[in-house]
């Protein structure tokens, strides 16, 4: 049997982080986009259109991410559709994050003045133009700390992707502590990675933060 | 083959759904409590405290919140007996919940207790009172009053969060959800039950936890 240095659990778990990003990475991304379409629904769509979202939102948010995940790789795969580690996780932790980031966005909209809608209305913008040109700008300032600070959650949750199979530091972490019957060297390496991935997100989101705060007029 | 869903198999097993509702929201409770607890110290420790001392609950709560929780979780089941502290799966589900609550509740405090109006401090050592009598009486009721709702959202993320603890064994209702699963091949379906089970469970603590905090914590 091979042994294993500290040095090889490190660069192990190192490899597997890859995976922990592209996962957060392409949730992230898909969270984002189908976090904006939520928000307009929910801004333009209407009443009704309006509770579904916020059904959404409360579905997503009120559900452990671990059972969401389960649903969508053994669930959908007991009612014939097949679907991989990868795909499955994506999805839900897409779904789950966009629930959160619409909620966040929702928010840095209605800290806009309703003036601002009013007086883009009365010059007769539409209400894509009215987001687009007047709202959105402002609205961004507001949102980006707030969104880096989300990242974080969306690094964390990649995590739970491990229990359906996808080896990512998580599950290559299980996987090493195995084989190195050195449980606690090796989850407190894989603890130290996910810390040297969110720390740096955490701090810049706090420094935006405080960036922002201080340009913005009194 | 046109999808057919069946939900009778697993409503008879709400014997077993019930108990794991029970265990998720004793755990949550065991650990609300705990936590709450070691959030009060540590955000004394960090407002008041010597500076070694500020710099230590500091480094504990980046360490808990920029790590996932299963691999806290995993550590300290896994992990700590090779230092021979072993323990139960509910043992290291609370220890793990706690430590994870308190970090998080140590900041959402800490933002209370900074908000409190340095007159009022002044007023209560104008009155005499001893500093832990000002931390109990004057800063923290109001400090709590303030933080509530952030307070209570935290407990629920952290209750929908102890669905991972069914991964060490616990017998909560995700690991009651894999069980019924197993034995009636319905995943499907059964997700979608134990889905529904923890919606139901973070909108009862909720609604619970927001009618009960200004009645009996801050009151009046």
């Amino acid at each position: 049997m091979p042994d294993f240095t500290l040095w090889d659990i490190l660069r192990n778990l190192a490899l597997a982080a890859r995976w922990t990003v592209a996962l957060s990475l392409a949730a992230f991304l898909g969270s984002a986009v189908v976090g904006l379409g939520l928000l307009l629904v929910r801004l333009a769509g209407g009443p009704w259109l309006g509770r579904a979202v916020g059904a959404y939102v409360q579905l997503f948010q009120g559900t452990p991410l671990l059972m969401q995940l389960f649903l969508l790789y053994f669930g959908l795969a007991a009612v014939g559709f097949d679907t991989s580690a990868w795909l499955a996780a994506c999805v839900a932790l897409t779904l789950y994050a966009s629930a959160y980031l619409t909620e966040i966005w929702r928010g840095c909209v209605a800290a806009i003045p309703r003036g601002q809608w009013e007086a883009s209305a009365s010059l007769a913008l539409s209400f894509g133009q009215q987001f687009r040109h007047i709202i959105l700008p402002q609205a961004l300032r507001i949102a980006v700390a707030p969104t880096v600070g989300f990242l974080v959650q969306v690094v964390k949750g990649t995590a739970l992707a491990s229990v359906i199979g996808f080896v990512e530091l998580t599950k290559a972490g299980g996987m090493i502590a195995n084989v190195t019957y050195e449980p606690m060297l090796t989850y407190g390496c894989v603890a130290l990675l996910y810390f040297v991935l969110c720390f740096p997100i955490s701090l810049s989101a706090r420094l935006l933060e405080r960036k922002l705060a201080m340009r913005t007029p009194a | 083959m046109p999808l057919q869903l069946d939900f009778t198999s697993i409503l008879v097993q709400w014997p077993l759904l019930l108990r794991g509702a029970a265990w998720t929201v004793g755990l949550t409770a065991v650990a609300t409590l705990l936590g709450a607890a070691l959030a009060i110290a540590c955000a004394w420790a960090r407002s008041n405290g010597p500076a070694p001392l500020r710099w230590l609950v500091g480094t504990y709560v980046e360490l808990i919140r920029n790590t996932p929780f299963i691999v806290q979780l995993f550590f300290i089941f896994f992990g700590l007996p090779e230092i021979g502290i072993r323990l139960s799966p509910a043992t290291a589900s609370i220890l793990a919940m706690t430590i994870n609550l308190g970090a998080y509740a140590t900041e959402i405090l800490r933002a209370g207790i900074e908000a409190t109006p340095r007159g009022q401090i002044e007023a209560a050592e104008s009155l005499a009172l001893t500093r832990a009598q000002i931390f109990t009486r004057v800063v923290l009721p109001p400090a709590l009053r303030k933080v509530w709702p952030a307070l209570v959202s935290q407990i629920v993320i952290v209750m929908l969060g102890s669905a991972v603890c069914g991964q060490i064994s616990t017998e909560e209702l995700s690991y009651a959800t894999n069980l019924i699963q197993s034995r009636n091949f319905r995943a499907f379906e059964t997700y979608i039950v134990g889905m529904l089970a923890y919606l139901g469970l973070a909108i009862l603590v909720r609604t619970l936890l927001n009618w009960a905090g200004p009645r009996f914590l801050f009151g009046r």
